[in-house]
């Protein structure tokens, strides 16, 4: 059965401009950060992938390419067994509803104009013919699935708490029967308390809704919960892909290993295995021969400059190292 | 510092809201100064429309007996070289001086925030030929600029009309272009995208309103200066032309005469200008109070 | 053993244009010398407030009504605003949550540190130098004398941190405030934080307050910890005791909400909503989220309940009213 969204050799490059690149350029290079550097997946109906990594390794520039925010550079992106990279006008908005985002910053994805009602209402204005009582039905509806009260529906976002804010975001998500919704660290900017019953909602919502899900978060525990698959990210490519349970029971890439072994556990008895990175994440402009992690790896080895396998070291288990 | 924990510390429980109705008007109330300058512009305007009523003279009649006549009882301002009416006159006038500031700003204020918009979202090299034309016309000090398209092309009402509007785009281009630059970088913006909103929505439904209030205020102010603009011009004499009146022609027309004792011919027409540029001033800050939606809890 | 510093019956309210706000109310802790004390709330719990009250800097429209603060013996809300400053910056420093905003970005990372060394302690320029560059060794920098010239744009989280923590440590503290030092961090880079403060309060034998509303953080950083929900100070523990056999139902429901990745968990969200601090709840605040909350919850605010070795817990769970729950 063909995957609802397929993702083969996504690139972005951002060119650098300014007067430090002109000597460069001059030269005929063309100096430019790789955000994205061939990176491919896969997700299945009613699947969670999460995507895992630090600030610079090029998730956020993923989901950006998904829905087409901005423009790949190179790659092949299918959703729905369609080509999605060269459409534009008529059909790129039928992609959209289909294929929706919940934005990080509950108060910032918000237009401050405009009322919870209209915020919501806008993807049916936008992609169905509906009367006028058909769309308050379909408001009350996913008002409903995401437990937001219906009389908070005339508020403004500055009138509603962060999580009400976020329900308003998922809801004006759901609110065109999507297929795909790429969440981007949903719950990075709320509180604790709130955080768990968000991911319970989206939870919920998977199920009732067969959602797909491509979770993007540096939160590791929270990808571990609700991901079935989990992909690493670092300097714009995955270094390891495999289902949740055994990435994180056995996790084989030293980047990936170094990541899990730096979340602190809620438990003051934990010793878990520590591995460590040496140095800071480098520059994403530089250009490598091989292994990205080589001068921070502490397994690394003269052949790590050569070019990375990707290796199945397990049934569903892939990694990118030389090691594995 | 502590200031954001307490704003933090009740920002998270949700304010309850009035209708919409009850919160604007509470709000209109509020600022009793800006009230009482709305409240003064209409009272302008609706003299201004009933001005061939109201005049107790007519304006342009001369009276060979009551020429150069201080303020009295018969002529409450006093009349002028020709034995004019200084109040009739005044209030004529008040047509000119709102009518020509007024249409002149809203004509800028939208030809200036429609290419702003559209050329501060697009970016780009249509941005930059844009910005160039914009910095090559603000080159000019406004006022030559203005006195330069007026002998050009006369001073027909239209045409100081287009004039002083040519002479205010820039400014609103330019505001209106950086709110857009920061607004279109925002989250919502980009939600509005992905959403599905095809580009035109985005700009106008989306974006502009939220770029548009800081102009308001501007346009209120701006106001003001296309009313000096207009008597500037009428003053040096490439405005209004007699026996039209208008208030900086009057200041002229009388300026000479101030030598001579009759202080009257200039002073009145230029409270006249003082009075309505101040409450401009504060109509607009009063305004953009009332335009915030993030005001409309408090 | 006199405890380093000692805060009790803490009144904080704000008078701000939606109300009054009743920041903290009734809060009581101690730290020890040398200790590592974790402070652990959401937003609204009043656990910066408290930490802003220790260096003396609520203002207007912040008022304190109540409550001491003593600091090796001296109560600091008594004090003078100069004989504050002896304290502040000096024997008590802070190191803020915005890493990024709270460096002067004119002034080079270098400078800012070595600065501290000429105010407090008199020092001439180059010694001061010299000992800012000791100190960003001892911070764990990997270039000091290239991040000395550096400016704040220039410096990576991580660094910027650092720099913060360094310049906090000039004066040689007693006592250290961390307000949330891992926010913004990313996991790798927030993880060696933790581990430098660790190592510092070992080795200088400095207390540290930590800030933060993550439990992990806690758990692998911090000796003690002290619960905070809506400005009450509802338990406090050795760390341990409080992952292993939390008392106060919110700490009990905050456990059991987190997901983990060393365990399988069935994730619980905490029950209700945060209280608004403009009407807050009478009794005890959380009573409106809490499965075993009684008549009496309503009425009084619990009193601190010894359930085990230095464990206290604020809940009428336990206590003299002890009988349900638990």
């Amino acid at each position: 059965m063909t995957p609802l969204l397929e993702v083969a050799g996504l690139r972005k490059s951002f060119a650098l401009v300014g007067p430090k690149t002109w000597a460069a350029r001059l030269r005929g290079e063309r100096p430019a950060v790789r955000a994205v550097d061939g990176v491919s997946f896969a997700i299945a109906k009613g699947e969670t992938l999460g995507l895992v990594g630090e600030s610079g390794c090029g998730k956020s520039t993923v989901a950006r390419c998904l829905l087409r925010v901005i423009e790949p550079t190179s790659g092949s992106i299918r959703f729905a067994g369609e080509e999605i990279t060269a459409l534009d006008g008529r059909q790129l908005r039928n992609t959209r509803r289909a294929m929706q985002m919940v934005y990080q910053d509950p108060t910032a994805a918000l237009n401050p104009r405009l009322n919870a009602r209209r915020t919501i209402e806008e993807p049916l204005r936008l992609h169905f013919k509906m009367t006028s009582a058909e769309r308050r039905e379909r408001l009350n509806e996913v008002v409903a699935e995401v437990d937001l009260g219906a009389d908070l529906v005339e508020r403004y976002p500055h009138e509603l708490s962060d999580g009400q804010r976020q329900r308003v975001n998922i809801a004006r998500a759901i609110a065109a029967h999507p297929s795909l919704v790429v969440l981007d660290e949903p719950t990075s900017a709320l509180d604790v308390s709130l955080r768990s019953r968000i991911i319970l909602l989206f939870e919920t919502l998977q199920k009732r809704l067969g959602l797909s899900y491509l979770f993007i978060s540096h939160d590791v525990a929270t990808v571990k919960y609700l991901a079935h698959r989990v992909a690493v990210m670092y300097l714009g490519v995955i270094v390891e892909e495999a289902d949740s349970a055994s990435l994180f029971a056995a996790p084989h890439h030293p980047y990936t290993r170094a990541l899990l072994s730096s979340v602190p556990a809620p438990d003051p008895d934990f010793r878990g295995e520590r591995l460590m990175l040496h140095g800071e994440i480098p520059s994403p402009t530089n250009t490598y021969a091989g292994c990205r992690l080589q001068n921070r790896c502490p397994l690394a080895q003269a052949g790590c400059a050569e070019p990375v396998p990707w290796r199945e070291v397990a049934p569903g288990h892939h990694v990118l190292c030389h090691l594995a | 510092m502590t200031i954001d924990i307490a704003r933090a510390a009740y920002a998270d429980a949700p304010a309850a809201t009035d209708t919409a109705f009850a919160s604007f008007r509470r709000r209109l109330l509020r600022n009793k100064l800006s009230c009482v300058a709305f409240c003064t512009i209409v009272l302008l305007v609706v003299i201004a429309i009933l001005a061939p009523w109201i005049a107790p003279f007519d304006p342009n009649e001369p009276d060979a007996n009551a020429v150069l006549q201080p303020p009295s009882w018969a002529h409450v301002l006093g009349t002028d070289a020709y034995g004019r009416d200084e109040l009739s006159r005044i209030i004529i006038a008040s047509r000119v001086d709102l009518l020509v500031p007024f249409v002149s700003t809203l004509l800028a204020l939208l030809i200036g925030s429609l290419i702003g918009a559209l050329s501060g979202f697009r970016g780009g090299w249509v941005d930059q030929i844009v910005m160039r034309i914009v910095d090559a016309v603000m080159a000019f000090p406004a006022f030559v600029l203005a006195m330069g398209l007026t002998a050009a092309i006369g001073s027909s009402i239209t045409n100081l009309i287009l004039v002083i509007a040519v002479t205010q785009v820039p400014v609103y281009l330019r505001q209106l272009r950086a709110e857009m630059l920061r607004e279109r970088e925002m989250e919502y913006a980009q939600a509005a995208q992905t959403v599905g909103n095809p580009t035109w929505r985005i700009v106008f439904i989306h974006l502009f309103p939220n770029c548009f209030t800081p102009l308001i205020v501007q346009a209120t102010l701006a106001m003001g200066y296309a009313v000096l603009t207009l008597a500037a011009l009428s003053y040096i004499g490439l405005g209004i032309q007699p026996p039209d009146s208008e208030w900086g022609e009057m200041i002229s027309e009388g300026a000479s005469l101030m030598v001579t004792g009759q202080w009257w011919l200039s002073l009145f027409p230029g409270i006249a200008i003082l009075v309505t540029v101040l409450i401009f001033n504060l109509v607009g800050d009063g305004l953009r109070d009332l335009l915030d939606p993030r005001m409309r809890g408090k | 053993m006199r405890n380093l510093l000692e805060v009790e019956n803490l009144v904080v309210h704000f008078d701000t244009d939606g109300g009054l706000v009743e920041v903290l109310d009734d809060v009581n802790f101690t730290m020890r010398a040398g200790e590592t004390l974790g402070l652990v709330g959401e937003s609204g719990s009043g656990k910066s407030v408290s930490a802003i009250a220790v260096l003396g800097m609520i203002r207007r429209p912040g008022r304190i009504l109540a409550g001491s603060i003593r600091f090796e013996g001296i109560d600091l809300l008594r004090l003078s605003e100069d004989e504050m400053r002896r304290y502040r910056g000096r024997r008590i420093a802070m190191i803020p949550q915005r890493y990024r905003t709270a460096l002067n970005p004119v002034i080079s990372a270098g400078r800012l540190i070595s600065r501290l060394f000429e105010i407090h302690e008199g020092c001439s320029r180059a010694a001061a130098s010299r000992r800012a560059l000791e100190l960003l060794d001892l911070v764990g920098v990997a270039d000091p004398p290239r991040c000395m010239q550096q400016y704040p744009h220039q410096l990576s989280g991580g660094m910027c941190q650092r720099v913060m923590i360094a310049m906090a440590l000039a004066t040689s503290p007693r006592l250290l405030i961390a307000d949330e030092p891992t926010t913004g961090l990313d996991v790798s880079i927030a993880a060696r934080i933790l581990e430098l403060l660790r190592d510092l309060s070992k080795r200088t034998g400095t207390a540290i307050l930590l800030i933060t509303h993550d439990l992990g953080v806690v758990a692998q950083t911090c000796q003690r910890v002290a619960v905070m929900h809506a400005g009450q100070l509802v338990e406090t523990a050795p760390v341990r005791e409080l992952f292993r056999s939390p008392a106060h139902p919110y700490t009990r429901a905050l456990v059991r909400s987190i997901p983990r990745i060393d365990v399988e968990v069935k994730l619980e969200p905490v029950p209700g909503t945060i209280p608004s601090l403009r009407h807050p709840p009478t009794g005890c605040r959380y009573r409106n989220r809490c499965p075993h909350a009684m008549e009496i919850c309503q009425h009084d605010k619990p009193r601190q309940a010894a359930v085990g070795l230095d464990h206290e817990v604020s809940c009428f769970a336990f206590g003299e009213h002890c009988d349900a729950a638990a």
